[in-house]
């Protein structure tokens, strides 16, 4: 791992404060949009709406500022507008189809930023998750493998990725993801060096001894369980990929990356011939616009949105003025495909840039801090959040299979969206560790 | 509302979009392009003089250490550990009162990936007016001016210690 010289950069408070009040504007003048073109504009409850917003911004603005003044400054602005960009589209598909979605996802929002400035007041350092290693990875997998107890999961569209108990749901493989992370954080810093250090030469790579694949082959059966079990392709995806970037970036050895990119190959094309439902994704992806495909229902969806997106165009349709609510669940997985139709691809790429920032300030921050455990964490967070992207994204626009992940932050789920928020927190507390000046830390 | 001003809101919605993106973008620019690791020294050798009256007024940081013994004048003169060689060259570590890890294990001080290094090397520590410098069973030992360290050894200024691939030095 690399170490780096201090950076002496200023703590950036003032310029988060005026970021946040950017994405403040964002967020009123998208609904403002939303409703107007819903002949439902109405000042009040704008003003109301307004304030939450503001309100929310400040809470999370003062404490960061009390207890992590050298955190990153445009973490929170980038996550507030995909938030409220979210809770707009969300409005805009209720207002199409008489739903109450996004004054669900507003709660929601609000205990997510709860939650992120109660991590933020709770966790002081982020080194004392390292001592919740192990318990950290028995959580993780339990979490993950908790919708195929009978009785508490239930499928939903042929995914078995919820629970549900006494009639609340969640997808307990969001909160899932943080745990695996902290586990693989404090697995890996310990046990980086025989995972780098040994092995065969070939191919001007150095291999890993096959010994020494225990992990990584424990980490791919659990992956290829939750796909052939859960039937969730995403969830697995995100898993293995999370653990290969973890273990890429504390071995440096790409060699890791190729063997567990082939394996999960292996896994994914033996799933695809055998599992029904696989094997609908896959062809629904490969062959989208067959009449036959179509006609039979599975790629829909799919064809919906692109089609959508296309009449989106460069600069959209304008916010409520498409028909994104012709596609089967806009508010949620497809998400991305109405914001596309709507803002247009402008747009999308604006939204895709706040992810891509959140992403390069968590592997900045990785670069930054001092402990390996922090370097790992962080990176880890960023993979995730960049990993659930590309399946989300790459799912919609038909570069991989379509999934049943939800985008983070934008698309309706309280568990996405609440385990999200602690994601971010836990990337706050890292990089003010990373960005403190260093007479503190020495 | 007009047809026009609907439009130019539309618009306006994009506009204000990319701008958030890049003033936020505008904001993290300073750090988004690597890391300076020649300004590291000057800076630290600003900081200095306040560094050491810190220590002084709050002995209650000292506690972090094992020996904490006084830091009297003479151990003032010597500042800081420099890694003059090696894959952590430029690096500098401030010496307060409390003993330095050198080595691969993650819990050091300084953390040196080297694979002729070992996990807990060599520990730099106060003693009396110095600092002593003693190997910690290594596989490839410390060198400290080519003899090779063994219990521990006075580490004056000036003086360079070599450890796989890394020289250590300690300077005012």
């Amino acid at each position: 791992m690399a170490t780096v010289a201090d950076l002496n950069v200023r703590a950036g408070r003032r310029s988060e404060l005026a970021l946040l009040g950017l994405a403040w504007m964002v967020i009123v003048l998208a609904r403002a949009l939303v409703d107007y073109n819903a002949a439902f504009l109405e000042l009040v409850p704008l003003a109301i709406y307004g304030a939450v917003w503001a309100a929310m911004m400040i809470a999370a603005h003062v404490v960061l500022d009390k207890v992590a003044p050298s955190a990153d400054p445009v973490l929170l602005p980038a996550v507030f507008a995909l938030n409220g960009v979210g809770i707009a589209e969300i409005r805009r598909i209720d207002h199409a189809e008489g739903t109450a979605f996004a004054d669900a996802q507003m709660i929601w929002a609000a205990l997510g930023v709860t939650a992120m400035i109660a991590v933020v007041l709770l966790l002081r350092d982020h080194r004392k998750l390292r001592r919740f290693t192990y318990t950290a990875g028995v959580v993780g997998l339990v979490l993950y493998l908790l919708p195929l107890v009978p009785g508490l999961g239930i499928t939903v569209n042929g995914a078995r990725i919820w629970i549900s108990v006494f009639g609340y749901t969640a997808q307990p493989g969001e909160f899932a993801k943080i745990a695996l992370v902290v586990f693989f954080a404090g697995y890996l810093v310990t046990n980086r060096d025989t995972l780098a250090l040994a092995g065969p030469k070939f191919l001007g790579m150095r291999f890993p001894r096959p010994r020494d694949m225990g992990p990584l082959l424990l980490v791919w059966a659990a992956a290829m369980l939750i796909m052939v079990y859960e039937r969730d392709l995403g969830a697995s995806l995100l898993f293995f990929g999370i653990f290969l970037g973890m273990l890429y970036v504390a071995t440096q050895r790409l060699s890791w990356v190729l063997t567990g990119m082939g394996l999960f190959f292996i896994g994914g094309s033996f799933a695809a011939l055998t599992i029904p439902h696989v094997r609908a994704r896959f062809d629904a992806w490969l062959h989208a616009l067959d009449p036959e495909v179509y006609s039979s229902g599975t790629s829909e969806q799919l064809v919906r949105g692109l089609f959508g997106m296309a009449s989106g165009g460069l600069f959209g349709t304008g916010l409520g003025e498409g028909r994104p609510d012709l596609v089967p669940y806009a508010e949620s997985d497809f998400i991305i495909a109405s914001l596309g139709e709507e803002l247009g691809l402008t747009g999308l790429m604006a939204i895709l840039t706040l992810y891509l920032i959140i992403v390069q300030r968590a592997f900045r921050t990785s670069i930054g801090v001092r402990d390996g455990f922090g370097k790992l964490l962080s990176s880890g967070l960023g993979f995730a959040i960049a990993i659930q992207v590309f399946i989300v994204v790459g799912g919609v626009t038909r570069v991989i299979p379509l999934t049943g992940l939800t985008a983070p932050f934008l698309a309706y789920g309280g568990s996405s969206l609440l385990a999200n928020w602690i994601v971010i927190a836990l990337l706050l507390r890292v990089s003010d560790m990373a960005r403190r000046p260093s007479e503190e830390v020495a | 509302m007009s047809e026009l001003s609907i439009t130019l809101l539309r618009f306006g919605f994009l506009i204000l979009l990319w701008a958030l993106v890049l003033s936020a973008i505008g904001v993290l620019r300073a750090d988004l392009y690597g890391t300076r690791v020649t300004s590291r020294g000057r800076g630290r050798e600003k900081r200095k003089p306040d560094n050491r009256a810190n220590k002084v007024a709050a002995p209650s940081r000292s506690a972090t250490g094992i020996r904490t013994g006084s830091i009297s004048t003479s151990a003032d003169a010597v500042g800081h550990l420099a890694v003059v060689s090696g894959p952590l060259k430029g690096t500098t570590i401030p010496l307060g009162t409390a003993p330095i890890l050198v080595g691969r294990s993650p819990t050091c001080t300084l953390v040196i990936d080297d694979d002729y290094c070992s996990a807990k090397h060599c520990r730099i520590f106060p003693e009396g007016q110095g600092w002593r410098i003693e190997d910690l069973g290594s596989t490839n030992g410390t060198f400290l001016d080519n003899q090779r360290v063994g219990d521990p050894m006075p580490f004056k200024r000036g003086d360079q210690v070599r450890l796989g691939a890394t020289t250590l030095e300690l300077r005012s």
